[in-house]
């Protein structure tokens, strides 16, 4: 299945919010290349089950996210699975912008002044869309930040690796439960850009192939067959 | 950082027990000085702050990482709220490094991490349940519990990315110590995992001590 019935693109500093029925799928491509798209997860019928970034670390021990990984909830559940991947290392730790780091990096623009030239952060990009589902500042939670490689040396200390960004990234995530997705495509906070980088981002939705016998994520380890054992339970008599 | 204590044990002025599997909860005035202390060694002390003003407002293991720029926390490291402000600075460790990546245990997690059948185990999030349904004078809920501080807890990242949960390296008699920088509410989680070799599999009890000054 390669048909997407959806396809609108995100431009640079936007958000947006959807929700994913189970079965579906969302494919995101970084159409210049350094673009970044922060993302949260939430179960539209029970909001207080959300996207759990240190379960999704320790449960996959890997610190980096990309194809095979699946998306974990505080509940023991997968949001969605990560199928496909151009990209090969998605941060899931370094959080959002803020209006002081926009404008210490790049400085102050404000809608008044701007338009829709403005300098919009993630960190306020996320509360508009949440502010929309009765979510606010206590229920943000670690998001991912799709296209932006964060690694870390010896000691421990972070660094974005932008040099692995091409034009053209996509990454896919089949949903394995009905999922509201918060999404906006501000700047990644450790962004060392000259300019404030306001690129866009795609976005096509469209309906998932079944589950086949050798699924990658599924497969990928031990931990992500009960994870998907639990989201049977979940779905049991549906 | 390997950084001693400048306080002086026989001079606290609050010093309480926490046994493996239990809480503790308690408001921490600014300026106050608190050292959590692993008794026995190899101990996980999973623990969540909020603004005692605002508890809308709390830890935020990803500003505090992304603003020191390590993933590690130890003697210096600020501890950072979903606001980004200063809530408490690490002031003493003798352990030299402490996780903010793990997260806590659950019961949920532990039925994909170990095996479905551990589901009823005691677990790190059901005594923060615990803790807020006891306590409603807090304000707290669930939504609130968010990625924690693993004191004690070394969880290693590869340069490659992989994340690994390496033996311990604190042992009998190690310590934290932070100083508030806001009027705080601490919450511990004395882990009670029995599924983990970073104990040992064998949760044991921490102290907590309180310094006025
Ligand atoms: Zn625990």
């Amino acid at each position: 299945m390669n048909e997407y019935q959806y396809s609108t693109e995100i431009p640079g500093g936007g958000h947006w919010s959807f929700r994913m029925r189970r079965g579906t799928q969302l494919r995101l491509t970084d159409l210049h290349g350094g673009g970044n798209a922060g993302m949260l997860f939430y179960n539209p019928e029970n909001l207080l089950e959300r996207y759990n970034a240190p379960d999704t670390l320790k449960c996959q021990h890997t610190f980096r996210l990309s194809r095979g990984n699946c998306l974990y909830s505080d509940m023991g559940r997968i949001f969605a699975s990560i199928i496909e991947d151009d990209h090969g290392w998605h941060d899931t730790v370094c959080g959002n912008t803020r209006y002081s780091h926009i404008a210490e990096k790049w400085g102050a623009r404000d809608y008044q002044h701007h338009r829709n030239g403005w300098f919009q952060n993630g960190h306020d990009a996320f509360l508009v869309e949440m502010e929309k589902y009765g979510l606010n500042r206590q229920d943000l939670a670690a998001n991912v930040n799709w296209f932006s490689k964060v690694a870390t040396d010896k000691e421990g200390n972070l660094y974005l690796d932008d040099t692995t960004a091409r034009a053209g990234d996509r990454v896919v995530l089949r949903f394995e439960m009905d999922t509201l997705v918060i999404l906006h495509s501000c700047p990644h906070p450790l962004s060392q850009a000259d300019s404030y980088p306001a690129l866009p981002i795609q976005v096509e939705l469209g309906l998932a192939a079944p589950i086949a016998s050798d699924d990658v994520c599924r497969n990928w380890c031990e931990e992500n067959q009960r994870g998907f054992q639990n989201n049977a339970l979940y779905h049991l008599g549906t | 950082m390997i950084t001693e204590s400048q306080y002086d044990d026989k001079a606290v002025d609050f010093r309480e027990m926490v046994a493996a599997g239990d809480y503790f909860l308690h408001t921490l005035k600014k300026g106050q000085v608190i050292r959590i202390l692993d008794l026995e060694g190899n101990q996980a002390a999973d623990t969540l702050f909020f603004n005692a003003e605002d508890p809308g407002e709390r830890y935020s293991a990803m500003d505090t990482i992304r603003e020191q720029g390590n993933v590690y926390l130890t003697a210096g490291s600020v501890l950072r709220s979903n606001e980004n402000n200063p809530m408490l600075e690490i002031i003493a460790d003798t352990c030299g490094r402490h996780d903010t990546l793990g997260g806590a245990c659950a019961t949920e997690s532990n039925t994909v991490r170990y095996a479905l059948e551990k589901r009823c185990m005691h677990a790190c999030r059901d005594s923060w349940m615990l803790a807020i349904a006891e306590h409603p004078e807090y304000g707290l809920d669930k939504r609130d519990i968010s990625h924690n501080i693993n004191f004690f807890m070394n969880v290693p990242v590869t340069e490659a990315g992989g994340l690994t949960f390496a033996d311990g390296i604190s042992a009998p008699g190690k310590y934290v110590e932070m100083r508030a920088c806001m009027d705080v509410i601490v919450l511990i989680s004395n882990c009670p995992q029995l599924n983990n070799p970073c104990n040992g599999y064998n949760p044991t009890p921490v102290a907590v001590l309180i310094w006025d000054q």
